[in-house]
């Protein structure tokens, strides 16, 4: 009982310290919707395109929406020693890192609800099977969530945090099938297409919003589930490692 | 807590080619008041953070309360309440928030959290700023709640790293109340500091830590008492002494003289000096004196003599830490 007091301690100081501020909500909203607008008006393919840039949307917004945040108030914590006390509090280290990430992950899927509701003002998501969507939402906002935590752990300073962030989320928008198929890239990078996660959580967005599919459904979400478990895995001995010296 | 509170054997750290931390060994017994002082460098926070958990060592055994941490830092977390060197609360937080936050970290409820924070804000003299946003507070009050942070949980054992390090007068001599307070509550307190004078007032025991290890530990009193009343006349001269020591010893009997440097002329006595006489008959065979300062004899000129670190070094980081 006593480290789920400190388990949502920390998650509303983090909501309330970084997520739920003004300049951090509007850019939630404001980053989707102007992506969403501009991706639309690219295509030039009517009304009906936005179901195939639906899932590239929910994909770059989760993916902004948790590593804006995360990596810099981690990076700015761990340098003002504020996360010393986290460390210096009696709660175990794995309980401590879901806590610390859950206001990005929730961010993140906030994030994702903007194109989202976008998608149901101006098109048709009848056809769109939410049992698929909002797993594969979860799972890609816990991935890029400690994909972000990593590089913040990396990290020493805000600066290279952001510089290491922009390193790993630009490419992602090209590498993994977002608003184009991953089958339309140069034979030899599709390889590192199949390296990234995010390509497994896009191709189930792909699937269940408008029915094209890359893989099997059921090994996108084991391959994402398995980036998640990696990931987490990599974090808990990073900190370890570098934080516990 | 069962048996002494802090047993650390053998402690040892490596930072690259660097032994931070060479063979440590410190027992410190329940509700002392442990201070651990040494130069910047020296190995306290080093050591400190090995105790409380936030390192691992790579050799020796750390034992909290009666709880092995030797393989797990955090086994004994919960006993603890630490003070950092720097004010390291959530800036964005009002006072009473970062300490309703520490509180939770604890697993304190909220009506617990809400009642312990507002007795500590005004118990710390910050019952008016206790909405004000922490980055809105002055470099004492930031202090002053970082203790309070500390306590929040009512831990039995307190480590506080530098507490009165750059602040003002006002709220270092209220840090050091409140340590005094909590001591006579038998809170154990481990307090590392390079303010000798802080640690000759507040401390049962003493450890002296210098170049990664403990040269020495003892209570206040018996490191005293090698320089009870003494006393020391320091002379600055300008050009030298030319005056052979033994016919200044010739002169003044009683008195001990020294040479600690080539423009500096040291006189010791067990009974209290008069600068004049000596000034005068240093001056009436061509000595030019700057000047002539009286003291008596302290913790640092202990410290000095047993560690080998001259005084300077020592004042040099308490200016350093002032001007911080």
């Amino acid at each position: 009982m006593k480290t789920w007091i400190a388990f949502w301690g920390i998650v509303r100081k983090d909501m309330t310290a970084y997520y739920l501020k003004p300049p951090n909500v509007s850019w939630g909203l404001l980053f989707p919707l102007a992506w969403t607008g501009m991706f639309f008006i690219r295509s030039g393919q009517g009304i009906h395109s936005l179901l195939s840039v639906l899932p590239g949307m929910i994909a770059l917004s989760i993916l902004f929406g948790t590593s804006s945040m995360l990596a810099v108030a981690v990076t700015f914590e761990k340098k003002a020693k504020a996360f010393d006390r986290l460390l210096l509090s009696p709660i175990p280290l794995v309980l401590l890192m879901l806590a610390k990430t859950s206001g990005a992950i929730l961010f993140g899927m906030f994030n994702a609800l903007v194109p989202v509701l976008l998608g149901f003002w101006f098109a048709d998501l009848s056809g769109a099977d939410w049992r698929m969507v909002v797993p594969a939402v979860l799972l890609m906002a816990v991935v890029s969530t400690y994909l972000s935590l990593l590089l913040a752990i990396l990290a020493t300073e805000v600066f290279e945090v952001q510089t290491l962030s922009n390193f790993v989320r630009f490419p992602m928008i090209f590498l993994c099938g977002l608003f184009f198929p991953v089958t339309a890239l140069p034979g030899f990078l599709q390889p590192v297409s199949f390296m990234l996660p995010l390509t497994y959580g896009v191709d189930i967005l792909h699937a269940a919003i408008h029915g094209e599919q890359l893989l099997p459904s059921a090994l996108d979400f084991a391959a994402l589930a398995g980036f998640c478990l990696l990931l987490f895995v990599l974090c808990l001995r990073s900190i370890n490692r570098h934080w516990i010296g | 807590m069962a048996g002494p509170a802090i047993r650390a054997s053998g402690l040892e750290k490596r930072f690259g080619d660097v032994r931070a931390v060479q063979g440590i060994d410190i027992e410190v017994s329940e509700g002392e008041l442990f201070g651990f002082l040494g130069p910047n460098g020296a190995g306290k926070t080093t050591t400190m953070s090995m105790l409380t958990g936030l390192s691992r060592p790579d050799a020796g055994s750390i034992v909290i309360g009666g709880i092995d941490c030797s393989r797990n830092p955090k086994a004994a977390q919960h006993l603890t309440g630490v003070v950092s060197d720097e004010s390291n609360l959530y800036p964005e937080l009002s006072g009473f928030d970062n300490l309703c936050f520490s509180g939770a970290l604890y697993g304190m409820r909220r009506e617990a959290r809400r009642r312990r924070a507002s007795e500590l804000l005004d118990m710390f003299g910050l019952g008016e700023a206790s909405s004000r946003k922490f980055s809105g507070y002055s470099k004492g009050m930031k202090r002053r709640l970082v203790i309070a942070a500390a306590i929040m949980h009512r831990p039995p054992l307190l480590f506080l790293d530098e507490p009165t390090s750059g602040i003002d007068v006002e709220s270092s001599r209220m840090i050091r109340q409140l340590l005094s307070l909590l001591h006579r509550e038998g809170v154990t307190i481990f307090l590392t500091t390079h303010f000798i004078g802080e640690a000759e007032r507040l401390c049962d025991r003493i450890a002296f830590i210098a170049g990664g290890r403990i040269v020495r530990t003892d209570t206040v009193e018996r490191l005293l008492q090698p320089v009870q009343g003494r006393h020391v006349l320091t002379v600055s001269l300008s050009g030298g002494c030319t005056v052979p020591l033994g016919d200044l010893e010739r002169a003044f009997p009683g008195l001990d003289f020294y040479l600690p440097a080539p423009d500096e002329l040291r006189v010791e006595s067990g009974e209290p000096l008069k600068a004049g006489s000596l000034v005068r008959f240093l001056e009436e065979r061509g000595v030019e004196v700057e000047e002539a300062r009286k003291r008596v004899l302290s913790l640092e000129d202990v410290f000095v003599e047993i560690t080998g670190i001259g005084a300077g070094s020592m004042l040099k980081e308490k200016e350093r830490g002032r001007r911080q």
